[in-house]
């Protein structure tokens, strides 16, 4: 017990150590009234009163509402949870925030971009894709849409850091192969394309695709789903490993609330495209406040 | 005596929406511990000692009353009106929590649950490996279990992990949730015996135990919930 220095019984003086954290509060990213619809919308469905609309869609004229005023922060280094049912929004939000659809109103900051002083949103598309290749990385649940099924898994990661700005070609070899050495993936087989590869393996090479421009934040969607579970829990330690040796931000999106209970600290509840609560995870999961996450949760027990 | 936690007039209710029904768990809850002390809860099932550790740690959203804690980070901050960011800095650095029901995390084994504890304040692998051996050897917890995934420890064995999880990052405040529920005399004896080197090292603790005869003289307080009110017992 070499923290506490103990006199009479009472603790006099407890030690700070120097790798001790001191509280931040900074943040990685800023998001304000994000909204997101599919269709322009008619008479019924805007001007604030939304009385046509049957969950996110309007009955009269067919338009979807897939993220309603969205507003959230991230702060570093931590894992934010992002839960709800399949439609509720989760994948277009992150969709969003990667630029790969265009959000219809809304903000977003990252005090990392322009000193957080510019909207993300309003940026030409030049501008977001530098935004997107040198402060975020994206694993997409289904690896199709974050990896060259046919190019060396290597060659995947080499395409991110060029987009990255990245010109050393050993440079970027080494890191790559450092890389797909964290993720585990054989070195024998580095160089085969990620269609050869299972499921598990595919994510793994989008996880290190993704971390390889040293990002702020990563975006994960799903990454588990559809995996069958010991491979499921593989990829969960890993991500656990990417919490405890990479300073990187992650937002987490998974219907299983197992998932984000082992990985999330707080958490963010999502119901037919809008925000219903958020709180600290175990909060969440034991006294949940709003009518459906009790159900969620019950669903889970 | 410096006092480091105070509950003011903590009341805290379960809206379950399904059933259209309101739980009173707690109510009108006053509390004052000070630092260095152990203090123990005792009531029957359900009579809400949980509930006033789980509002202490925000494990159950703060609802009406105040709960002031001295933290060596932030000073005086009531617990139910900080930022859940601040809650997650006070559970990583300063207030430690030992549950009732001993979850086993999946696929780590009690080396690196204890491990982890110490990474997640951001010290070095080396020196987290160093304080896991010795409090691991500390709790006496067999080296032939270390290595080994805690869904097949006994009951006394969990527990001593679930505390040393805890007690490897010395909170000062300790919660602890009926630490010796389910065990045979003799791990109780190791609990008490526990106790006993916290109390030493002047770890302030807040238990509930079943039992509280067996930490009789240990306590320096003691209270008892009755249907959620909670007495104060000489
Ligand atoms: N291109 C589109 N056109 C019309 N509606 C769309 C389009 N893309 C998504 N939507 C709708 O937007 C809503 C949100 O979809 P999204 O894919 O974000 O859900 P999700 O929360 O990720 O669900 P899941 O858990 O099933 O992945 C759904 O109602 C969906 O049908
Ligand atoms: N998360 C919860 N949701 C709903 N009711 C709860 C919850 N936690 C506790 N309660 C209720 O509050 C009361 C007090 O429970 P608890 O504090 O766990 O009692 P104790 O720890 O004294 O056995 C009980 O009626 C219990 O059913
Ligand atoms: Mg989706
Ligand atoms: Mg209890
Ligand atoms: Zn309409």
């Amino acid at each position: 017990m070499i923290r506490a220095i103990v006199f009479n019984g009472k603790t006099i003086y407890r030690k700070k150590f120097h790798w001790m954290k001191s509280f931040n509060e900074a943040i990685v990213l800023s998001v304000q009234n994000l909204n997101k619809q599919h269709g322009t919308g008619c008479e019924q469905c805007t001007n604030g009163n939304r009385h046509s609309l049957i969950k996110n869609y309007c009955s009269q004229c067919g338009t979807v509402y897939a993220c309603q005023n969205v507003s959230f922060e991230v702060y570093e280094g931590e894992t934010l949870g992002l839960v709800g049912e399949s439609g509720s929004g989760k994948s277009t939000l992150m969709d969003c925030l990667y630029f790969d659809i265009e959000t219809t109103s809304g903000k977003a900051f990252m005090p990392s971009y322009k000193k957080g002083e510019h909207n993300l949103f309003h940026q030409t598309s030049q501008e977001q894709r530098w935004i997107r290749n040198q402060l975020m990385g994206k694993v997409y649940q289904h690896a199709s849409r974050g990896l060259k099924m046919d190019f060396s898994s290597l060659s995947n990661i080499a395409e991110k850091m060029i987009a990255a700005g990245y010109r050393n070609v050993s440079d970027m070899k080494s890191r790559a192969t450092e890389l797909l050495k964290h993720v585990e993936i054989p070195i024998g087989r580095m160089k085969d394309a990620p269609k050869k590869f299972s499921g598990g393996m595919q994510q793994r090479v989008q996880i290190a695709r993704a971390l390889s421009n040293y990002p702020p934040l990563l975006l994960l969607d799903e990454v588990t789903t559809g995996l069958d579970l010991s491979i499921q829990a593989s990829v969960l330690d890993l991500i656990k490993i990417i919490q405890r040796d990479f300073n990187v931000s992650m937002i987490i999106v998974s219907h299983d609330l197992r998932v984000i209970r082992m990985l999330a600290e707080r958490t963010i509840v999502m119901l037919e495209g809008k925000i219903i609560e958020q709180g600290l995870t175990d909060q969440l999961l034991e006294d949940p406040q709003h009518p459906y996450t009790q159900q969620l949760v019950q669903s889970l027990i | 005596m410096n006092t480091i936690l105070q509950l003011k007039k903590l009341s805290k209710c379960f809206k379950l929406h399904h059933l259209g029904t309101t739980i009173e768990a707690v109510r009108d809850i006053n509390m004052e511990l000070a630092e260095g002390d152990f203090t123990g809860i005792t009531g029957k099932s359900g009579s809400g000692k949980s509930t006033i550790l789980k509002c202490i740690y925000r494990t159950y959203a703060p609802q009406q009353g105040e709960i002031w804690y001295h933290s060596s980070s932030f000073g005086w901050i009531d617990l139910c009106a900080i930022s859940e960011r601040k809650m997650c800095y006070l559970r990583k650095y300063e207030i430690g929590y030992v549950s009732q029901f001993l979850h086993a995390i999946p696929r780590t084994s009690a080396r690196e649950i204890v491990e982890n504890s110490m990474l997640e304040m951001g010290c070095e692998l080396q020196f987290a490996q160093e304080e896991t051996k010795k409090i691991l050897s500390h709790f006496e917890l067999d080296p032939a279990l270390w290595d080994n995934y805690p869904v097949t420890f006994s009951g006394g064995e969990r527990l001593r992990l679930n505390i040393a999880r805890a007690m490897v990052k010395h909170p000062r405040l300790l919660l602890l949730d009926e630490p010796t529920a389910s065990l045979d005399a003799t791990s109780k004896l190791k609990v008490r015996e526990l106790m006993q080197q916290l109390i030493q090292e002047g770890t302030t603790m807040l238990g509930i135990f079943h039992d509280i005869e067996f930490m009789r003289n240990l306590c320096h307080k003691e209270y008892k919930v009755v249907d959620g009110r909670l007495h104060e017992r000489a």
